[in-house]
């Protein structure tokens, strides 16, 4: 017996978002702009790091950057890294949040408290400085450093949604139930309380994800990227942020991608938090 | 009772009641009718009971009255005809009014009860206010007077009318209370129509009396007509002068009281008073095979035809008229003259004998039962012989659900000791072995929460039994058929998920969980109470079946008298967490000693 969710359900969930307006268009946006950042490098007329002119210049597209580098070719190649963190770091966020959430909710009591109050000493720091505290100490931070900090600096977060979510469904008579058979605990999160939650979870996890490009674009800019050379969307705006007057494209170009992606991203979390409540 | 008997020569005067001409509802954008061709007249002073089954739209009936129709439908078609005030001697049409016109009308001409008493009140404004505050909505009296106006009207429902009582809030109030305070609003702007929405459901019996007689009495000294919605056939039997029972959107039959009660003509009134249950003798009930049909899905030809026990072919051909067979009795039938006589004691079986040998399996000794602090059971003791069903009767807040999952391990804050076979059960189910966990089932009261709603119906039935080791894959997947046709329900329906099935499917899945593990006793915790009254028939027959042929026993919690007496052997009546009197259910119930059992009993609403 499979405990998580059957595929005719999700598939029926996922038809379900898609009558959402503001979800297909979303998600289409979303798919735009995750196909541009795997697929345009490959089509990209200069290379990363190639040289297309003098520093700020109007050639090409875009103009060229500091250093004299294609600003087009830059937006190019440096999608993948951005949403491929991001998109880690919330898989990760969400995993550890989900975990600590549902059991505290499905511990309840005196272990509710303890998890849930240590939860919101973790709350109370701003969600970058954590990170930044790390990074500074690290000489060489690599790319899973980056990944562990902004998966962390969400778990706690997530926890205390979906603790919330899990505390309306473990107090349901299926729960009791499962408890009065006498099946394992773990089995009755896994089962039982987990595929009750998957609308608001997806809808969170769509709001993380929004949120972890946001961090890891503001840490790029703060000069944390892990790579200096190679092109970054959070790099980029810091590089070029010098001739915003003469040549604004270096920094407005990713920016303006970092917004449509967050805007899409939201909007899909969005019509699923809708179609999950639309739901049952 | 306070029943006021129809008078002999009520007459559809303009100066009172109210007539619903041809009244059709429908759903926009598709072309699916909720309701039509509903033809009623209330005469003044008339209590008229509107009864169906859930899905039948008597709901939607009662609120189109008040030109009303919920969002997703649209009142389509007919008249809603009531004496005009401002040119006494004419009528008009409230579905034709404009929409200021019809907020006017609204409780000051045909006035509304709705079922939730809790929700219809603000939460936020003190009682007193809230009444004064309708009194200035409506224009009626003075500034200085309206005080004394609210007081009047509470002191009309019996309600206390102190300043104390004035400054509360509705959460510092009873149900009934609050209920009774919904009536007083009612009534106030001196409405010529009422329409009730099953005011009293979820109320206990001594309350739903109270409210019930409250309401007749206003009734009848305002002169005022009444529409009863309800689900609840012994309700309709006390208050109601006629009654209307919808199927499918359709009266199916009409009559006076008396009429419908003792010679019912339509198969479906008949089929649901096989499903009820008598205070004064056991039954076997009966269900009402099938479902009620959606609007959309109702068959051709008589609505009622696919689950009839009369139909033949010309049924399934043309809707049939609702033609009078008697003066004042209208049926929708075209077979009332050839389906016989009908006898309210068909269905009648002899009470369980009281003084058959009993074999314990479970027994009760002194359990306390807390919650925190707060002590709410006091020292209660019973048992439970093999094969028989023990019934634990009281009022909410009795403590009969908390000492049922006492039994069953899901609260672990008792002392005192339980039984099982000579064997003391530990506190929490955790703490009992599996094979005590398994030989006793606990089956919950809502079936909307006790199943899983992400899992199949086969997934569900299967898993006590891979838990407890009975059957895997193959061999249990050919066990959850078998038990999915002793609770009747069709093999198709074993990848469904929970959430696609009606209550009583949900209700016969739990049946069949418990059943799955192969028990020896099941503890019922009001599993008949959020269903229709035909199914909880078929239900308390499925289970009467169980206990004859795997003998196994049951302890039955509910707070319906009238339902005992056809389940069960003997019965515990619980009051405030004590136990107040308990027995065979014949001696019980025919020799109560108790003053409180003497009480729930002439409470109860009864139709024998």
């Amino acid at each position: 017996m499979s405990a998580t969710t059957s595929p005719p359900r999700s598939s029926s969930f996922f038809r379900k978002a898609l009558r959402q307006k503001r979800f297909t268009f979303g998600f289409s946006v979303t798919v735009l702009v995750v196909a541009f950042a795997v697929f345009a490098p490959h089509l990209s007329p200069y290379g990363e790091n190639e040289t297309a002119g003098p520093p700020f210049a109007k050639d090409g597209v875009f103009g060229t950057d500091y250093l004299g580098q294609d600003v087009l070719s830059r937006l190019m190649h440096g999608g993948q890294s951005i949403l491929v963190i991001s998109l880690l770091a919330t898989l990760l966020g969400m995993v550890v949040g989900v975990l600590i959430g549902v059991v505290a909710a499905y511990s309840g009591g005196w272990w509710d408290e303890v998890i849930m109050r240590l939860n919101d000493v973790l709350l109370a720091f701003p969600q970058i400085l954590l990170a930044l505290v790390v990074l500074t100490a690290l000489e060489k931070p690599s790319n899973l450093v980056v990944i562990v900090l902004v998966g962390a600096s969400h778990a706690p977060r997530v926890a205390r949604v979906s603790r919330g979510v899990a505390l309306g469904i473990v107090s349901r008579d299926f729960v009791v139930a499962a408890e009065a058979l006498g099946e394992r605990r773990s089995r009755v999160i896994v089962a039982e309380v987990l595929p009750n939650m998957t609308g608001p979870l997806l809808a969170e996890a769509g709001l993380r994800l929004t949120y972890s490009i946001g961090l890891v674009a503001a840490l790029g800019f703060l000069g944390f990227a892990t790579d200096p050379g190679a092109a970054n969307w959070g790099l980029m705006m810091k590089e070029n942020q010098l001739a915003l007057s003469t040549q604004p494209w270096g920094v407005v170009a990713p920016v303006l991608m970092i917004a449509i992606f967050t805007i899409a991203t939201n909007l899909m979390a969005d019509g699923l938090a809708q179609a999950s409540q639309k739901g049952d | 009772m306070t029943t006021t008997t129809p008078d002999t020569d009520h007459q559809v005067t303009p100066t009172g009641g109210l007539v619903v001409e041809d009244l059709g509802v429908t759903l926009t954008g598709r072309p699916v009718d909720v309701v039509d061709d509903i033809d009623l007249v209330l005469r003044p002073g008339e209590v008229v009971g509107l009864v169906g089954e859930s899905g039948s739209g008597k709901t939607t009936v009662g609120t189109s009255l008040l030109g009303y129709s919920r969002a997703g439908a649209v009142i389509s078609a007919g008249k809603v005809l009531i004496e005009d005030r401002a040119h006494p001697g004419a009528v008009r049409d409230v579905l034709k009014l404009s929409w200021k016109e019809v907020r006017q009308l609204r409780g000051e001409e045909i006035a509304y009860v709705p079922q939730d008493p809790a929700s219809a009140l603000n939460p936020s404004i003190r009682i007193g206010k809230q009444i004064v505050e309708l009194l200035q909505l409506r224009g009626i009296g003075t500034a200085e007077s309206r005080l004394q106006g609210a007081r009047d009207g509470l002191a009309e429902v019996g309600l206390p009318n102190d300043d104390e009582f004035l400054k509360r809030y509705a959460h510092q109030l009873s149900g009934g209370q609050v209920q009774r305070v919904a009536l007083a609003m009612a009534f106030l702007p001196k409405p010529k129509v009422l329409v009730l929405d099953e005011p009293t459901t979820g109320l206990d019996v001594t309350t739903q009396k109270m409210v019930l007689d409250t309401m007749a009495e206003l009734c009848r000294s305002h002169g005022v007509s009444a529409l009863y919605v309800t689900h609840d056939l012994a309700v309709v039997a006390n208050i109601a002068d006629r009654v209307a029972v919808m199927y499918a959107g359709q009266i199916a039959e009409l009559g006076p009281r008396e009429t419908i009660f003792a010679h019912p003509a339509h198969p479906y009134t008949r089929a649901l008073l096989d499903s009820i249950p008598h205070l004064s003798q056991a039954r076997a009930l009966k269900g009402i095979p099938g479902r009620t049909p959606a609007p959309g899905a109702r068959p051709e030809g008589c609505r009622f035809n696919d689950r009839c026990a009369y139909a033949v072919d010309k049924c399934r051909e043309g809707v049939p008229e609702l033609r009078t067979i008697a003066p004042d009795h209208d049926v929708r039938c075209i077979r009332v003259e050839e389906i016989g006589e009908w006898d309210i004691h068909r269905g009648t079986v002899p009470d369980s004998d009281p003084s058959k040998a009993r074999d314990v399996i479970l027994s009760v000794e002194g359990l306390n039962v807390f919650y925190g602090r707060k002590r709410v059971v006091h020292d209660v003791s019973f048992d439970l012989a093999k094969g028989e069903v023990v019934a634990l009767v009281g009022e909410s807040g009795s403590g009969k659900t908390t000492i049922s999952r006492s039994v069953g391990g899901l609260h672990k804050e008792w002392t005192g000791a339980i039984t099982f076979e000579g064997r003391e059960l530990a506190k929490s189910a955790r703490r009992r072995s599996a094979e005590d966990r398994r030989r006793i089932q606990y089956i919950f009261q809502n079936p909307y929460l006790s199943l899983n709603p992400r899992l199949t119906i086969e997934q569900i039935i299967k898993r006590p039994m891979e838990l407890f080791g009975i059957a895997k894959g193959r061999q249990a997947t050919d066990r959850v058929l078998e038990l999915m046709d002793q609770v009747a329900l069709g093999s198709g329906m074993l990848h469904y998920q929970a959430s696609r099935l009606s209550g009583g499917e949900r209700q016969r899945v739990a049946i069949a969980r418990a059943l799955a593990a192969e028990p020896d006793v099941m503890i019922c915790d009001e599993i008949t109470s959020a269903l229709d009254v035909s199914v909880q028939g078929s239900i308390v027959a499925l289970l009467e079946g169980l206990r004859k042929e795997r003998g196994i026993s049951m302890l039955f919690v509910t707070h319906n008298l009238a339902l005992v007496r056809s389940i069960a052997a003997r019965v515990e009546i619980l009051q405030a967490g004590r136990v107040v009197e308990a027995g065979s259910v014949v001696t019980v119930m025919e020799t109560p000693q108790e003053d409180y059992t003497k009480k729930l009993l002439s409470n109860s609403p009864r139709i024998d």
